[in-house]
Parts: structure tokens; C-alpha cells; sequence
């Protein structure tokens, strides 16, 4: 499986830390909990879907929403 | 908000404009017969529902997602959308070829562009995505039903109408984003179901918007077993406690048109990525997910989702067994509750089946007054007819 992945030089202590944290954990390594908190982290502040909308789509959509009581 | 899984929400939806001009070239093309499942895959697929997914699945992404529950790009995916063919003229013909996508109700509802036809093993397919090769699982049933060949392609929807009972209800991905965003949701969670919600999960619902600012609840109203209750009862339920038991300005209620694999742990994963692209940052995932019978463990499904979840950007929320507890005097989970057996109100799904069939009162600790009442009147109507 190909995957465009680089490599992030982190502080020895915390890895160790990240380590021990794992231990009998559903995680196989650091770099997966490493991951999952960065991807965590980030979800909240990726693009907003409807930012993509142009402006009539996106009043369309709320128009639909107010009409079907899901916004006042 | 949340990206969607693989980054873009794929919309497979021909524009308005060129919708005429498809459906006529649709109708002289050849046809390729959809049945539940694949229609409700197709829709999901058109709307993003299942981005990154853009067709039914090549062997590469199907042999990739068997043995290694990854898409060839590397991102996670835990079960094969495949589209089943079981015409031998369609099943002969050379590729490339496009065909037309008829659903079962007759109509022409897309067109796909059939890169290849490939001839699976149904029993491996068993085995690596159900877990089981035994006959009586409704996921080894479904695949026995259907055709040799898989066709696997890019697909295109005519219209996205929305026609069916819980039409005023089904939001798209996009339509969901725009909700969440209009409500100044960052954290939503999804609650999948396939049951009427009794007071267990209930409280898992309300557990997980403590920490969340909105909550999806999203049950699937697509295909489901004979013996689960109706998707029009259960959907009665989810009114119901959506009036009584749960706040608007918190909680939505959207109807999902997806067709159940019975695929649990797996299934888990499926759910929640999909979930991911309508817009949720949480997805529930509770004892036996899309478990059916005892064909899999209790948190099997959780421990499946904890080797993935460095690959995801969906957080699972995991919840333990939860009841009503006497000496509690509330509802309470394994993980908080220290009593015995003896104090917990649970039962079964056979259990319940079998009470509100004999026409018995479900305790009020199981479920809400409202619940039983609707689940009482569906079965009751059932004997008659």
C-alpha cells in the first residue's frame, strides 16, 4: 500500500511517554496515537463543507432545512 | 468542521441542466438490475454518503478491502459496496462498457461505466468481511442471493429525489454539514440504530452530549431483516422521544438510507466513516454493533475500531453494557454501576419480541411509556393482520 507519509522528529521523553500511555491500549504504536490525536485535533479546524457551497446553494439548503423544521 | 473521509465529498449526482440528455442516453443503454442494497449503496455513493468511494468497487478495492480493510489509496475501509450481476449477457460483455441502473421499483436511477467484471469468492468474501460462512447469517444469505459477477465502476445518479415515507427526513451529507454549521455544532456525535430506542440507549445518547454540542440521531432506514420492527414503527419511536425525551435545539433526528450488512465489527467501522462524511466528529459504538445473533463478540467491534483509529479522523465513542439499576434508582452502565444481576433491569431483543407479541406490558425502566405504547399498537396490529 503506497502512502505519502513524512517523518516528524519529536522529543525522546514525550515519545517514551506516548509509549508507556499505549501500553495495553487498542493502539499499536506511538505513531498511531500520535496521529489520532493530530487528526483529532484538526478535524475542528479543516474547511467547513458549506464554505464550498456557492452563496445560492447554500441559502437553497437552508431555505430546505428551515422548511423541514430542522432550523427556526 | 470535519473533512470528509478521504478529503472531498464526492457528489456522483448528474447536474439538472444535463439530466435530460442522461436519462435518454441511459435508456439505450443496457440494464443492470439493482436490488436493495445496491440501490441504497448507490444513492450513498451519488450523495458522498460513502466518499471517497465514487463507484462500486474494482477487484483491486474489493481484494484490498477484504484482506487489508484499506482502499487501494490507503485509506481505511472495512467492507466491500459491490454491485452484483447476475444477467449472463450483461456478465459477458467486454469492458469498458456503460450500463443503465435500474432500482427495484422500476425506474432508471443512474448510469455506470463499467471498468471491469470480475468473478468473486463469495465464500472467502464470507469469511474475511462477515467473519462466518454459515448459512444462517443474513450477510452469507444476501451474498448467496446474488449474482457470480461483480461490476465495478464509477457510477453517476439521474436525481437525487426524495420520495419514499421518510423523505422530509433523510438529509444528504451536504445537507447535514449545512445544518451543523448553521447550528455552530463543531463536535457532533451520530447515534446509529436499526431498534425502536429504549431507555439504554437512550442514556448512551444523552452520556455522549454531555461532551458533544450537537447529536445525530441517524437510524437506518434502509433494508433491514423481516424480524426487526418496521422502519415506519421505529420511526413513530424516534418522534416520539425526539418530542418528549431529547431537546431540539441539541439533537437532530435524520433518517439514513442504508441497507444493513449485519457485518459487526466491521460494519462499526463502515458506519462510522460514513457518519464522518456527514459531518459527525463522534460516532457511538456500542455492545454487538451491527452484531446479529451470536456471531460476534460483545466488544468485538470496539477492538476492531482501536486498530484503526490512528487512521481516522472520526473519534469513536465507546459505551459498555447499559440498564436500569433498582438500587442505582437510575440507568447506569457495567462500567459505573457496582450492583449484581439481580438489581439491572435487561432484556433481550428476543425478550422484548416476545413480550410485546404476547401482548405484555414493557417495564417503564426499560422503556419510555410513549415507546411501548407505539411498539405495543405495531404488534397488536401485526396479530390481527
Amino acid at each position: 500500500m503506497k502512502h505519502d507519509k513524512v517523518t516528524i522528529k519529536i522529543p525522546r521523553p514525550l515519545y517514551n511517554r506516548v509509549q508507556q500511555l499505549i501500553d495495553d491500549s487498542g493502539f499499536n504504536s506511538p505513531t498511531d496515537f500520535i496521529v489520532y490525536v493530530l487528526r483529532d485535533v484538526l478535524s475542528e479546524k479543516g474547511v467547513t463543507n458549506a464554505e464550498k457551497f456557492t452563496p445560492e446553494e447554500l441559502a437553497a439548503i437552508k431555505d430546505k432545512l428551515r422548511r423541514l423544521g430542522y432550523l427556526d | 468542521m470535519i473533512s470528509p473521509h478521504g478529503g472531498t465529498l464526492v457528489s456522483r449526482v448528474i447536474p439538472a441542466a444535463e439530466r435530460s440528455a442522461a436519462l435518454a442516453h441511459a435508456r439505450t443503454l443496457p440494464v443492470i438490475d439493482l436490488n436493495a442494497r445496491e440501490a441504497s449503496d448507490l444513492l450513498l455513493i451519488a450523495i458522498g454518503g460513502m466518499s471517497p468511494l465514487e463507484g462500486f468497487m474494482g477487484r483491486d478495492a474489493y481484494e484490498s478491502v477484504l484482506t487489508g480493510m484499506r482502499l487501494p489509496s490507503g485509506h481505511v475501509w472495512s467492507l466491500p459496496v459491490t454491485l452484483a450481476v447476475s444477467d449472463e449477457s450483461i456478465a459477458k460483455r467486454a469492458t469498458p462498457f456503460e450500463a443503465a441502473l435500474r432500482t427495484p421499483d422500476g425506474n432508471i436511477a443512474g448510469i455506470i461505466s463499467v471498468e471491469e467484471l470480475y468473478r468473486p469468492d463469495k465464500v472467502r468474501e464470507a469469511t474475511l468481511a462477515l467473519g462466518t460462512g454459515d448459512e444462517a447469517h443474513p450477510g452469507v444469505q444476501y451474498l448467496k442471493s446474488t449474482g457470480a459477477t461483480y461490476a465495478g465502476g464509477k457510477v453517476r445518479m439521474l436525481e437525487r429525489t426524495k420520495t419514499g415515507p421518510f423523505a422530509n427526513r433523510e438529509l444528504d451529507p451536504a445537507e447535514t454539514r449545512a445544518l451543523f454549521a448553521e447550528k455552530k455544532w463543531e463536535r457532533v456525535c451520530a447515534f446509529q440504530t436499526r431498534n425502536p430506542i429504549h431507555r439504554a440507549h437512550e442514556y448512551l445518547i444523552k452520556c455522549a452530549l454531555e461532551i458533544v454540542d450537537g447529536f445525530l440521531i441517524h437510524p437506518a432506514m434502509g433494508e433491514t431483516k423481516s424480524d426487526d420492527v418496521p422502519a415506519s414503527a421505529r420511526m413513530d419511536c424516534y418522534l416520539a422521544l425526539m418530542e418528549h425525551y431529547f431537546p431540539s435545539a441539541n439533537v437532530a433526528l435524520a433518517a439514513f438510507p442504508y441497507a444493513m450488512r449485519y457485518a459487526g465489527p466491521r460494519e462499526a467501522i463502515l458506519h462510522a466513516l460514513i457518519r464522518q462524511n456527514y459531518g459527525c466528529t463522534h460516532f457511538i459504538v456500542g455492545r454487538d454493533h451491527a452484531g446479529v445473533g451470536n456471531y460476534y463478540g460483545t466488544y468485538d467491534a470496539q477492538k476492531l475500531f482501536w486498530t484503526i483509529a490512528g487512521e481516522v479522523a472520526i473519534t469513536p465513542i465507546m459505551f459498555e453494557h447499559s440498564f436500569y439499576c433498582r438500587r442505582c434508582n437510575g440507568m447506569a452502565s457495567q462500567k459505573t454501576c457496582p450492583h449484581g444481576n439481580a438489581d439491572r433491569i435487561v432484556l433481550s431483543g428476543t425478550k422484548v419480541r416476545e413480550m410485546l407479541q404476547n401482548g405484555d406490558a414493557l417495564p417503564q425502566e426499560f422503556t419510555r411509556p410513549e415507546i411501548a405504547a407505539i411498539l405495543q399498537k405495531h404488534y397488536a396490529q401485526s396479530r390481527v393482520g
